[in-house]
């Protein structure tokens, strides 16, 4: 009996072991109980508005749009956010179904650390334990991060299996998980995973694109030509897409990480150099070698640097609804800096890799055009390794 | 009858698990003729993955070496090749599912069935996700084995009634990995399996004791050992072959 509402097209799917399938079996019953109930709705709306400083602005970057010459570009502040990214719009969606299932504790992974930071946070907030895996390698490049989630309560392990980033810090989660199910909520961080998570972590973040329309119908009364926004797994993006898909006439653009460049064995870009594949629960498109084997990826941006995409936007490249297109660690860190001297803006390194592909675009297109990019999160995490990048020591 | 139901007709069936190539295909297949010389009904053969998510770190390791020596899909069908010119138990696939994906379900499975492979087992396919291979399974003539687990509850009589092989029961929460006590009252499991099907059923995960193994054999018709075993293998590596005969004489001894 093939669960349909689990498919996006031909991705999706529930590939986990038997242990868990209980698990997302009444966590499914529990969102279609919630998702359409006023009491729930009204906690968590109050939650996003008065916790987490919703809604989030839509900004018009003039000085951007007229040094790039073309097309309007407003920027969606999800950087504005308490916890400073998008990721607390999921988080406390799911901390909240969890408590109302009776879980006491929540577990999660992190790459760039935003996650994790914000299960933390839900996690104090809402007297939950809290523990979150992390790839030894990302805990060295977001110490900073490790030290807020600890200071919010939360356990962090790092993980030293594989190449030690986002998708071992996945798999330890998923182990964690069916060592210890009864009491505990595996709040996944992006729209990825077995069915339900796609649907679920996609609903929670959809207030992007929902606010986004509302808020550029007052501003210019029309939708927007093009949104832009980061791909890793895909949250933000799928959140920023998700209220336009039936608007053909908006341009859907996801940026994956190109790492060094989708030429090299050093890129996390999917889309460009995966192909279909089952892993972390789903089928969906994973940079994989030719036995099947998850191959190691690598971008700048450890938010990025994940072999896989989340179903729903595997299903709307194949359907062309939506484009993705790859950006380098180079054009992400111009984009970084531009953003920061055009703008006064430090976009997370992840959004920087949307902003650049905006610089690419925006200037061939005409003057009455409008182009949003979602700013998924803010740079301050980021200043150290963009430093070591550009050959810059910083003293702490 | 599957070649698989009739290797539990007569006593207790005991089960290794070997991921091939650690560290090379030669040791797995001198430790492979070991079990078989040794008492074992029916021998697990894992193809390593990058990723294996149900493992814990013994197996993990083991994975990571075998990949390290460069084992590939191609290399291990040639080993059960080699094999299979004096090894007449059922040989099964223990993997996950983008290996069988990556390799195209009707060339795995068709070359399952010509090189003797009696069938598979992949732990991230659960029953809901049974018809990505189950076609090509049952045009080619291998089983699919089903897992029960201490959470599946309600879904235990569901699993068993479509269960072929034999079901594979996980003993305890968690993953893969030797357990000094294994506290899942699984008896009451068994019998809702044995309401449900006439298919033998053999626990494993956490068993690393003959006492334990004993246990098991009592109240369902096999064990099923991996972790136990690679721990031999991470320890002798090439020289592991009669280690592993040793222990699986003795673990078999207790079954009986």
């Amino acid at each position: 009996m093939k669960n349909l509402k689990s498919r996006f097209g031909i991705h999706g799917g529930q590939y986990i072991p038997e242990t868990l399938m209980n698990a997302v079996i009444e966590l499914e019953a529990a969102y279609e109980k919630f998702k359409h109930d006023k009491d729930f709705n009204d906690e968590l709306e109050k939650l996003l508005n008065e916790y987490a400083g919703r809604p989030s602005r839509l900004y018009f970057a003039e000085r951007m749009t007229k040094n790039l010459g073309g097309a309007k570009i407003y920027l969606k502040r999800e950087d504005l956010n308490h916890t400073g990214a998008h990721k607390i719009n999921n988080v406390l969606g799911q901390a909240l179904l969890a408590k109302k299932m009776g879980k006491t504790r929540l577990i999660a992974e992190t790459g760039a650390g935003q996650h994790g930071v914000a299960t933390a946070t839900a996690a104090a907030l809402m007297n939950m334990e809290c523990v979150v895996f992390m790839g030894e390698e990302d805990t060295r490049r977001q110490a900073l991060n490790v030290y807020r989630m600890k200071l919010l309560g939360a356990e962090v392990i790092p993980v030293t299996t594989g190449t030690a980033t986002l998708k071992d810090a996945v798999s330890e989660s998923f182990r964690e998980w069916t060592r210890r199910i009864s009491d505990t909520h595996y709040c996944l961080g992006s729209v990825m995973g077995p069915h339900p998570f796609p649907t679920i972590v996609r609903d929670f973040q959809a207030v992007i694109s929902k606010e986004i329309k509302a808020q550029i119908l007052e501003k210019e009364n029309r939708l927007p030509d093009a949104v832009i926004a980061c791909v890793g797994g895909g949250s933000n993006a799928i959140g920023s897409f998700w209220n336009f898909i039936d608007d053909e006439n908006v341009r859907l653009i996801g940026c994956e990480a190109a790492g060094r460049g989708v030429e090299t064995f050093e890129t996390a870009a999917t889309i460009s150099t995966g192909r279909v594949g089952i892993f972390h629960g789903m089928k969906s498109y994973f940079c994989q070698d030719e036995n099947g084997g998850i191959a190691p990826v690598y971008s700048i941006s450890a938010g990025l640097d994940y072999p896989g995409i989340g179903p729903e936007h595997a299903y709307l490249h194949d359907v062309g609804r939506a484009e993705y297109v790859p950006i380098t660690d180079e054009e992400a860190v111009r984009a970084f800096e531009y953003l920061a001297k055009t703008e006064g803006i430090i976009p997370a390194i992840e959004s920087a890799h949307a902003v650049a592909y905006a610089q690419k675009i925006a200037p061939q297109m005409s003057k009455e055009k409008i182009i949003v990019i979602t700013i998924s999160g803010r740079g301050d995490k980021d200043c150290a390794s963009v430093a070591k990048y550009r050959g810059v020591v910083i003293d702490e | 009858m599957s070649k698989i139901a009739r290797a539990f007709a007569g006593e207790k069936v005991f089960i290794p698990f070997i991921t091939c190539g650690d560290p090379d295909l030669d040791t797995t297949e001198k430790c492979v003729r070991e079990m078989v010389k040794n008492g074992a009904g029916i021998i697990e053969l894992g193809i390593p993955f990058s990723d294996p998510t149900a493992e814990g770190p013994v197996i993990q390791a083991a994975n990571l070496r075998a990949l390290n020596g460069g084992v590939t899909t191609n290399k291990i069908f040639d080993m059960v090749k080699n094999l299979r010119q004096d090894v007449i138990i059922p040989l099964v696939f223990m993997t996950y599912a983008n290996v069988v994906f990556s390799y195209g379900a009707e060339k795995f499975l068709s070359t399952c069935a010509k090189i003797g492979v009696d069938g598979i087992i992949l732990p991230d396919l659960p029953f809901e996700e049974r018809e990505e291979f189950l076609p090509a399974c049952r045009k080619f003539g291998v089983d699919l084995i089903s897992m029960i687990a201490p959470t599946s509850e309600s879904r235990i009589a569901m699993i068993s009634k479509e269960a072929e092989g034999f079901l594979y029961i996980v003993s305890s929460l968690g993953v893969t990995g030797t357990r000094a006590e294994i506290k899942t009252d699984l008896a009451p499991m068994i019998k809702i399996v044995r309401e449900n099907t006439k298919i033998p059923c053999a626990i494993g995960f956490g068993i690393s004791t003959p006492e334990q193994a004993r246990d098991m054999a009592k109240i369902s018709d096999g064990a099923i050992v991996g972790s136990a075993i690679i721990k031999i293998l991470a320890q002798h590596g090439k020289n592991s072959a009669p280690y592993v005969g040793d222990f699986v004489r003795k673990m078999k001894a207790a079954m009986i």
